[in-house]
């Protein structure tokens, strides 16, 4: 179920279409997703003070309702090594469209995931799990089912996968935390049935996952669109 | 919704018979079915008069019986008047033929019909359909019987939203010996849908296996119908059209682009134990499989055959689908070999494929099938049958089906060719056992039990 704060945040995000990255991430959070250490500021004293908090190295990203895609507009400094980096960077988010502060977070490495979630039009909440980074829609390794899912239909996502091997040690790695992935990919599937009514859908991409951990390192929430009913999406 | 008129009919009226087109739908199927079904029929025209030596009657209530079905194919426009009075005069059911509906822009009229129906809880299939074909007892189809090929009763239903796919695929089922329990064409599916259908069929003790032909379903019926099918407790099969057309805002998001629609209509089948036929070639070998078995199959799969080739493309076949050929053991060759006639002990591979080569009598093939059908290692069996071999008989149809109802595993045959080999075939088929005219579809026969839910 919703609480009061998850509902807020989906509706402060009506006027966008879309929920910014920190509440994108403050949202799953509250529904028992991990995702990293972040901070949202708004001034350069707050990120100085909130970079020294987290730890050097961070990155930065650009929060703005203007700005979907962030990296399209070098929205995204990864691996800031002290203040100066951070100051340069501050200035520079600070002239793009709509600033809104930046989000600050600890460096995360991982085997990268994408989990994603849409409503399909036949069949309603639909869940997706498959291979991620840059080349995701290249490789097309990904799992669908129908939400909400149960514990043998995660497992049989990530059998499907031909990248399983990856996440299981291939050549000697470090296999995932699949117990982790399994929990997390179950906590998203009851999320997004709460929010089957408001959202379009949902990208989490990058998920990192390591031998102890899996964090969502990325979180873009479409909502359905306002000016079309919901019964007509 | 009492379905029991519509499919077991005993009286039906036929609403529209023209007393001067005698190519009129409503006369074609009023004659079918007055002269091949033991049903009684009625023609209805509002000018009443005298049709072929019978009464027409002006009005479906002067009929002096209580009407079951009501077959109307009378224009559009004059459809929704013929269903009040059905109901009104106590009628059972309908099939409403007649185009002119949704399809061509009057949702409205179809939208009637609907409201209709559901105040008097009356069930009606279509409009703009063939309606029910139901082997033996009656058909509502407008094609002539002459022109029509029959399947045989037996355990399949099909559903379909395209009346002219459902009638290609009675053709194929023929041509393949697969029995029909219930064919419907449910047209607009104004209605009567999938999902009602799903309802009834689950409950018909004349089928064991469920085929759809969709198009698509309505926002979330897709998601109703995959609840339903997972605890029907019999196997469906479903071939989906429009696979090409994909999502639409697929710019904003990388789920949207990966999750196309049809993906995801797939996916979604496969988590909840429905199979689903790429094409109606598959369809086909899908019905015969699982109207003969419900065995659970991993898929390692024994193969006999006598020639070399055959052997080789079949287990690329496999191999293509993620079905095993695997070795057989010491103790399984052993045994094979020692039942096989002395000429072809020495040249026969027992290897998987097992090639019993061109000098084969039929003692070697029922050996072989022995010996497989009692092999841990396997699972099913897929016999390729050359008949031009001169050790073949036409029993040996018969003959290894009773190696299959002795040994419970499956057994699936290819046979080259439907008409020259027909009573070999037959000694399979009417043993229950399911024989492909390719090899590919022997290998789909085999891919069906793996995916079945219910095996």
């Amino acid at each position: 179920m919703l609480n009061q704060d998850m509902r807020d945040i989906i509706r402060r995000a009506k006027k966008y279409g879309w929920v910014l990255e920190p509440d994108a991430k403050r949202l799953l959070s509250l529904a028992g997703i991990p995702v990293p250490d972040f901070r949202w500021v708004a001034t350069l004293p707050e990120a100085l003070a909130a970079a020294e908090d987290i730890g050097y190295p961070v990155v930065a990203k650009i929060v703005s309702a203007a700005i979907v895609h962030k990296s399209e507009v070098n929205g995204v400094a990864v691996g800031l090594e002290d203040a100066d980096a951070l100051t340069d960077v501050f200035k520079g988010f600070s002239r793009l469209e709509g600033f809104a502060g930046v989000l600050l977070e600890p460096l995360v490495s991982g085997i990268e995931l994408i989990i994603g979630a849409k409503i399909d039009y036949q069949f309603g909440p639909i869940i997706l799990l498959g291979i991620g980074g840059t080349g995701v829609e290249i490789y097309q390794d990904t799992a669908l089912r129908m939400a909400p899912l149960s514990d043998s239909d995660v497992s049989s996502m990530v059998e499907s996968l031909m990248g399983a091997k990856l996440l299981k040690g291939y050549r000697g790695a470090e296999p995932i935390d699949m117990p982790a992935l399994i929990g997390l990919v179950h906590h998203f599937s009851l999320l997004v049935m709460d929010l089957a009514d408001c959202i379009d859908t949902i990208d989490l991409n990058p998920v990192k996952c390591t031998g102890t951990t899996c964090v969502v390192v990325d979180a873009r929430i479409m909502l359905a669109d306002a000016a079309i009913p919901i019964e007509l999406m | 919704m009492d379905f029991t008129p519509l499919f077991h009919p005993k009286t039906i009226a036929v609403l529209g018979v023209s007393l001067t087109n005698d190519r009129h739908p409503a006369n074609v199927i009023y004659n079918k079915i007055h002269l091949r079904y033991p049903v009684k029929v009625y023609p209805v025209n509002p000018r009443g008069g005298q049709f072929q030596r019978d009464r027409v009657y002006a009005d479906i209530a002067d009929i002096p019986a209580t009407i079951d079905l009501a077959v109307v194919a009378a224009r559009a426009e004059f459809v929704p008047d013929i269903l009040e009075r059905c109901i009104k005069s106590g009628v059972g059911g309908a099939v409403i033929i007649s185009g002119g509906f949704a399809e061509s822009g009057r949702a409205d009229l179809q939208e009637r019909l609907v409201a209709l129906a559901r105040t008097a809880d009356f069930p009606f299939i279509g409009p703009n359909c063939l309606g029910i074909y139901a082997p033996t007892r009656f058909d509502t189809f407008f094609l002539p019987g002459e022109r029509l090929v029959r399947p045989d009763p037996g355990p399949v239903a099909i559903v379909s939203q395209s009346g002219g796919v459902l009638v290609d695929q009675m053709v194929k089922f023929a041509d393949q010996g697969v029995g029909l329990s219930l064919a419907v064409s449910i047209g607009n599916k104004a209605l009567i849908r999938e999902l009602d259908m799903l309802d009834y069929l689950s409950e018909d003790p004349a089928t064991s296996v469920i085929a759809f032909y969709v198009e698509g379903f309505d926002k979330n019926e897709g998601r109703r119908f995959v609840q339903v099918a997972a605890s029907v407790p019999k196997p469906i099969i479903v071939l989906k059209s429009g696979k090409s057309t994909e999502g639409r805002r697929a710019a904003s998001s990388h789920t949207a682009s990966l999750a196309g629609d049809h993906k995801v209509f797939s996916s979604v089948l496969a988590q909840h134990g429905i199979v689903e036929a790429d094409n109606e070639f598959e369809m086909v070998s899908f019905c015969e499989s699982l109207s003969c078995y419900r065995q659970k199959v991993l898929g390692r799969v024994g193969i006999i055959t006598v020639s070399g080739g055959h052997g080789v493309l079949v287990t690329d076949i496999c191999a293509a689908r993620g079905l095993a050929v695997p070795q057989l053991s010491k103790d399984t060759r052993q045994k094979i070999q020692a039942n096989l006639s002395a000429s072809v002990q020495g040249i026969a591979s027992l290897e998987n494929p097992i090639d019993l080569t061109g000098s084969a009598r039929e003692d070697d093939f029922v050996a072989a099938a022995n010996g497989l059908s009692r092999a841990p290692e396997v699972d099913c069996v897929i016999l390729l049958l050359l008949p031009y071999s001169p050790g073949i008989s036409s029993d040996l149809g018969a003959r290894l089906s009773h190696v299959f109802r002795r040994e419970d595993k499956p057994l699936v045959a290819y046979v080259p060719h439907q008409e020259k080999y027909r009573m070999l075939i037959e000694g399979f088929e009417l043993n229950n056992v399911p024989v492909s005219s390719s090899i590919n579809g022997a290998v789909l026969m085999v891919e069906a039990l793996r995916r079945c839910r219910t095996c």
